[in-house]
Parts: structure tokens; sequence; C-alpha cells
């Protein structure tokens, strides 16, 4: 048992860290989320060249090769500055199911562009519907003429505005929300056919309603085996579950400290407002909420490298409770404590709550992964 | 970063595990699992057994008995301990006047009192709430007048754990009372069967007789049982404070008792279904579950940051004590509840047939919303963190 950090990860981390501090001021952010793209291909830029797009991937397509955990201070960092660009998306989602499930040629193809900040993905997986079901699937894939012709409609894909390429989930057999019968495709935004509907997220993100009429795709767009997607991603959805948790953790242990400065300079009755016994229980309770996500978090990132998947899936559900809970607990409190400033669109903390607001229920609110964590747990896990 | 043990960490595991598996007395265990009162002479056989193999005292320096395992290797054997349902160990000796007196007692203070600790040949008990001082502690009342070689001890403590059964009493007492009242508080040993001391049993609510009022009427003290200086009580006490809040978690036995509570919730029917398939039930256990997940991972993180910094436990630990006793007390609510109507009995009349474990739960329940008031209660333990962490 330890915690210890390796050089290269603290080098990491703090190099990010200090990026941010200079680079990424809450009015820097601001001019980027009220931009056209919602992002900038700078900070994006910045972050190939530190060389945070490639940390999980194979040192052969420029990564290095990497431990979710090292992923996990990236994602804390990026948590606490409050990061708009798709690394989530990116690192965790896209990237993981390439990563995977991809055969040489898509993985030369893709990763190495990935990594270097030249193509971007997007998952286009959710339907309207299927709420956290992940083997929902209504889209349809017929073979055709050597490849595949998709049909359906994807609902609230993050970041898919940005995305070369989409990965998109489509079913070649069974009814919509069978296990079996679900292949993976990777799709050009640009492809004839597809539709996209950008939008501004309530966190200050960018994501789109995307309809597909029969587009066609070649062969080899299909991403791992036909028909046997739902066990990739599962996989992919479980990482990046565990790395969203380390994003919250980031993201409150700011709220945390911006909370408990303003408890100390905010004065009312001629005394620190720190000082009143009934704010500084909740504060603690806070910090607490804290210290227990990320120890879950901790713990989720642990295991979506090396568990098999039920064990897998049990400690990302136990991690995803945990941190939703916490997400309410401190994002309410934080903007509480603040009083009417913490309303505000002026202060980072409206900000940081709306974005811990999202992450609470992003792949399952806590009520969704209480079921799955039972379930895992009758299954032995 | 690495949360699995190590190879190492798992063979130590593994012996204390293989050892409480075969030297547990199966009375003993039972008695635990049931939520059955203890009585002196369990509690002694328990101590016993363990200063036999040299593993009551762990966390001593070796010259005294102790074991030197590391911080990871205590928290694993307080973990198994409680996951194997060992008698507790009267911390009253081990862990509060033994400290004490490693860190201010004199040589032959040591030498007097931490043998007989050691052995359990000294039952001891703690000194030091009063009636008019419990979370403010430092109001206490209870004077102790120098006289030549001795001091003459009058006043009151209450909630004293385990005063009917103690040959020994560590007590803060008043020898000043001018001037900053931290500073008139000095640290006494007190023998037990000194001429007037007279001790009165507080039966709780669950029936337990497990504290006490222990009256002082001019009580006379040698002054050599004076720890530390006179006046400077304070500050040993504070020095407690710390230890006290340790190995408050108890990870390693709620995490027994979350087991025994699946078991009895897949037992009771809803509906014609086992309890634990109800959603309602489930999500409130689930939620305790990860608590618990989540605390063992602190508890270890706090851990290795007090290996790395080499200080001893801050206020972290307030937290540890925080979550630990909100679990334990998530868990007996559970359980009582899982219980149903069978939650109602309590005592047999006569020699009946009787469920004494589900007649446990509400006892048990009654008797643990004391763990969030005793060794600091938990407002007290926030307030602890808002100031040492917080700096509020």
């Amino acid at each position: 048992m330890n915690f210890d950090l390796s050089e290269e990860q603290q080098l990491l981390a703090d190099s990010l860290k200090r990026y941010l501090t200079n680079e990424y001021s809450i009015d820097a952010r601001a001019k980027i989320v009220d931009s056209p793209s919602g992002w900038s291909e700078t900070v994006w830029a910045a972050f190939a060249e530190m060389g945070l797009l490639g940390v999980p991937f194979a040192e052969e397509h420029g990564g290095f090769g990497g431990t979710a955990v090292d992923v996990m201070l990236v994602m804390e960092a990026l948590g606490e500055g409050l990061v708009v660009e798709p690394y989530w998306v990116n690192v965790g989602l896209g990237g993981r199911l390439i990563a995977r499930a991809g055969s040489e040629a898509q993985q030369k193809r893709i990763l190495p562009a990935l990594i270097q900040g030249k193509h971007r993905l997007a998952f286009a997986h959710t339907e309207r519907s299927a709420r956290y079901d992940l083997a929902h699937v209504g889209t349809r894939a017929k073979r055709a003429g050597g490849g595949f012709t998709l049909n359906g409609e994807k609902r609230a894909v993050l970041h898919g505005g940005s995305a070369d390429t989409l990965i998109v989930s489509g079913r070649t057999a069974g009814k919509d929300t069978d296990a079996a019968g679900i292949g993976l495709f990777l799709v050009d935004r640009g492809a004839k056919g597809v539709t996209l509907k950008e939008y501004r997220t309530i966190d200050e993100l960018r994501a789109a309603d995307v309809w597909l009429a029969d587009v066609t795709v070649p062969a080899d767009a299909l991403l791992g085996e036909e028909g046997r997607a739902l066990p990739l991603i599962e996989d992919a959805a479980d990482y990046a579950t565990a790395l969203l948790c380390a994003e919250a953790v980031g993201a409150i242990r700011y709220a945390n400290e911006a909370t408990l400065e303003y408890l100390k300079t905010r004065r009312q009755f001629g005394v620190p407002i720190g000082s009143f016994q009934a704010l500084q229980h909740r504060m603690v309770d806070m910090v607490i909420s804290y210290e227990q996500a990320r120890s879950m978090a901790c713990l989720a990132c642990v295991k979506v490298d090396s568990a098999p998947p039920a064990e897998r899936t049990h400690a990302v559900s136990a991690a995803k409770i945990k941190v939703a809970d916490a997400c309410r607990h401190v994002s309410q409190e934080a903007v509480q404590l603040h009083g009417g400033m913490g309303m505000t669109e002026e202060l980072k903390i409206s900000h940081t709550f709306r974005r811990l607001t999202m992450i609470a229920q992003l792949f399952g609110d806590a009520e969704h992964h209480l079921e799955r964590f039972a379930a895992s747990d009758r299954g032995g896990a | 970063m690495d949360l699995n043990y190590s190879p190492d960490e798992l063979t130590f595991r593994d012996e204390v595990r293989g050892w409480l598996k075969s030297n547990l007395p199966a009375d003993l265990r039972a008695k635990m699992e049931g939520y059955q009162e203890l009585s002196k002479d369990d509690l002694l056989r328990w101590h016993r057994t363990l200063a036999k193999k040299g593993w009551v005292a762990p966390d001593w320096p070796k010259e005294w008995g102790g074991t030197d395992w590391n911080l990871v290797q205590r928290y694993i054997w307080e973990e198994e301990c409680g996951f194997a349902a060992t008698p507790p160990l009267i911390p009253f000796g081990l862990r509060m006047c033994a400290p004490v007196l490693l860190q201010f007692g004199t040589d032959a203070q040591k030498k007097k009192y931490l043998p007989r600790i050691f052995q359990g040949e000294d039952f001891w008990c703690q000194g030091y709430s009063e009636p008019g001082s419990g979370s403010d502690l430092a109001s206490l009342k209870t004077r102790a007048v120098r006289q030549d070689d001795h001091y003459v001890v009058t006043g009151q403590k209450i909630w004293t754990t385990m005063a009917q059964h103690a040959d020994w009493i560590f007590c803060l007492v008043r020898t000043d009372g001018t001037g900053k009242r931290q500073d008139g508080i000095s640290f006494l040993l007190i023998d037990m069967k000194s001429p007037g001391i007279s001790v009165r049993p507080i039966v709780l609510m669950d029936g337990s007789k497990e504290v006490n009022e222990v009256f002082f009427d001019e009580v006379k003290v040698p002054a050599e049982n004076l720890v530390h200086e006179e006046g400077k009580g304070w500050t040993v006490a504070k020095y407690l404070l710390g230890y006290e809040r340790m190995g408050t978690g108890r990870i390693g036995a709620s995490k027994r008792e979350l087991a025994k509570l699946k078991e009895l919730a897949g037992e009771q029917l809803k509906d014609g279904r086992p309890l634990m398939e109800d959603a309602r039930f489930r999500d409130r256990l689930t939620r305790v579950e990860v608590e618990l997940m989540a605390l063992e991972i602190t508890n270890l993180r706090f851990l290795d940051q007090m290996r790395r910094s080499g200080r001893p436990p801050g206020a972290d630990v307030s937290m540890l004590k925080i979550k630990g006793t909100e679990i334990q007390q998530a868990i007996t609510e559970l359980m009582m509840q899982a219980a149903g109507p069978l939650a109602q009995a309590f005592r047999p009349v006569d020699a009946m047939d009787f469920d004494h474990f589900t007649a446990r739960l509400a006892p048990r329940y009654c008797n643990l919303r004391k763990a969030t008031i005793y060794a600091g209660s938990n407002e007290i333990q926030r307030n602890i963190i808002a100031k040492a962490t917080l700096g509020l």
C-alpha cells in the first residue's frame, strides 16, 4: 500500500497547474466559452505540447503508456481550473475506445494525430430515451456494398462539433435494448448524411445532437467486432467515469478553497463570517466530503486499469455514488456559503457549481450507480 | 500509487489473521458477534492472552513491550481484530495512561505502572468529565489541595466508563483556582481503593451499566502520583486527545457488521422477497457501505501522510472519528430496522425460548448513540478541524 506519486507524475501535474494559473484565468475562460467554437486551439496546442494528450497511450503512437492514475492527476488539475477543452472526451472516451478496440491501421491513423492535437474525437452514443442504459442503441447499421449504412439520432454528443471523427454506435442486429448486436463506427463529422446541431451546455461546454441519414461508411470504419461492442463501451464508460470522478475532485477542491477563503474575508456583524460555528461545521463537512470523494476517485482509477470487469464495475459505481453525492453537497453548500455572490456569473464558484451538477449525472447519477452496485454485488464481484 | 497491500503487508495480515483464528476463544467471539455484554473477566481474559503473545500494546516502545510494528501493520492489526470480533482492549490503561506516562512520567512512575498495565494487573479508568464540565473540559472543578507530601482531592467525576471494575483512575483535577483556568489543572493518578472514593453506576437506556459517577470526599493521594508538573495537566490532556481519536474509525468491525446486516436483510422478507432486494432499503445500506469503503482508503491515506511527515496524528484524525462513528450508528439503525417488529424484544421474563440476536439490535442502536458524543463529541471534532486544519 502506498500513495506515492512518481517524479514524472508530479512534474506533469505541476506544469499543467502552472500553465492554468498563468493562462486560464476565469476571464480568459469566459472569452473561450463565448468564442464561436467554444474551445481554444491555443490551449489545445499547449496541452499537446505538454504531452497531456498522450498520457495513457502507447509509446509507439507517441504516448507515455501511462496509467489511469497518471490521467487522474491531469483530470484533477483540469477540474480545479474548470477547463472547457475536450480533454476528457478525447483521452478518456474516444482515445480509450480506439486504443482498446482499434485495428493497427486505425490506431496508426488516429492516435498519433490525436496525441499531437491534430485530430479530435467525440463519442456519439446516447439516444433520446436511453438515459444511462449503455445497451440502448436504436441507431441502425446495415451491411451495404462492402461497408455499412447508418441511420439514427444521437443526443448530447459532447464536443461533437469540434470532432474530426465521430465514434458512432449502431445496431447491426437485435432490438433497441439488446446487449448483443451493437457495433462502433468511425464516421467523419463532415460525411454525407451527417447533420449536427450544436449547442452550449449549462456547464459551458459544447455538445451536439447528431442525425445520421443513410450515412455510408467503408468496412474498415468498423471499430472492433461487429455486434460485440457493448463490453468495449462499458469499459470506456467505466474508464471515463473514473476520470470524471477525478475531475470532480479537482473542482470540489477549488470550491472548498474558494469557500474557505470567503469565510475568512467576508465580514458581517463586525467579524469574519467564518467565526460563526454554524458555518464552520458546514465547511468541515464539505472538507470531509472532499476527502471521501478523493479516496473513491483513487480507488476507481486504480481499478479501471487492473481489475477484471465485475470488480471494475463495482469500484467505479461505488466511486460515482460517493462523488455524485459529494458534487451535490459541496456545490450547493459552496453557493450557499458565498451568499448572493455565489449566484453570480462573475464568480468562478457559480461556474464550478454548474460543472459539478452535470458531473453528478454524467454516465449515471447516484441512483443509477446504486442500482448497478447492487447488481454487481449479486454477481459476486 | 498502489492501494493493494504489499506482499510483506499481506504476509503480516495473514499471520495475525491466522493467529486470531486459533486464539480467539469461541465464547468471546460469540458474545461480541451477538452484541452481548462482556464481563470484567471476559475483557481481562483477552487482554492477558494478548499480553502473553506480546501483542497487547503494539504502539508502545519496544523496551516496554511494544511490537515495533509500523503504522500500516498496526492499522492492519486493529482492523483484523475488529473483523475477527475480538473483545475490545480497554484503552484507559494501554492507550491513554501509558502514552502519558511514556511522554511525561518519571522513571519511577513508568516502572511502577507500565508493566502492570501491560499484564492487565491493573484496570484503569479515566476521570475527565464532570457534571458541569463536558465539552468545556477546562471548566472542571474537582479540587486537589496540596498538604505536605500528598494532595487532598474533593469533587465528582461523571461518565466514568468501567469505574466499577477499576483499580486506578487518572484524573484531571484543579490545583489552582486563580489565573487562566487551563493553567490550574493537574494530572493525578488515584488508587480506587483510597478511602473517600465511592462509585455509583449510571444505567443507560439500553440497560447497560458501563458508565458511573465517581465521588471524591477528601481523598488522600500521594504527591508522587502527580504526572508532569503541577498546573501542566492541560498539556497532558491535549497530548492525549490525538490518541483518543485514533482507532475510532473501527473499520474492520464495521465491515463485519455490514456483512451480518446483509445476512439479516437476506433472511427477512418484504412482500415475499428478501429485504436486501428492496431498493429503498438496499440503497440506504449501499450508501453506508460506500462511505465505509471511502473511509478505509481515507484512513490509509492519512497513515501514509503520517508516515511521510513523521508527525503524530493531527486534526485529520477528527475526520475519521466523525465518519467512523456516523457509519457505526447507521449500521446499528439499519440492523434494527431490518429486524422489523422483532426488534421490540428486549429481555426474556423467564427461561423461555428467545431470539437473543434480534433482541440485541434495538439496545445496540440505543447504546451506540454514545459514539458521536464520547471522546469529544462530533461537534467538538468539527470545532477542532475548523480551528486546526482550516484556520477558522
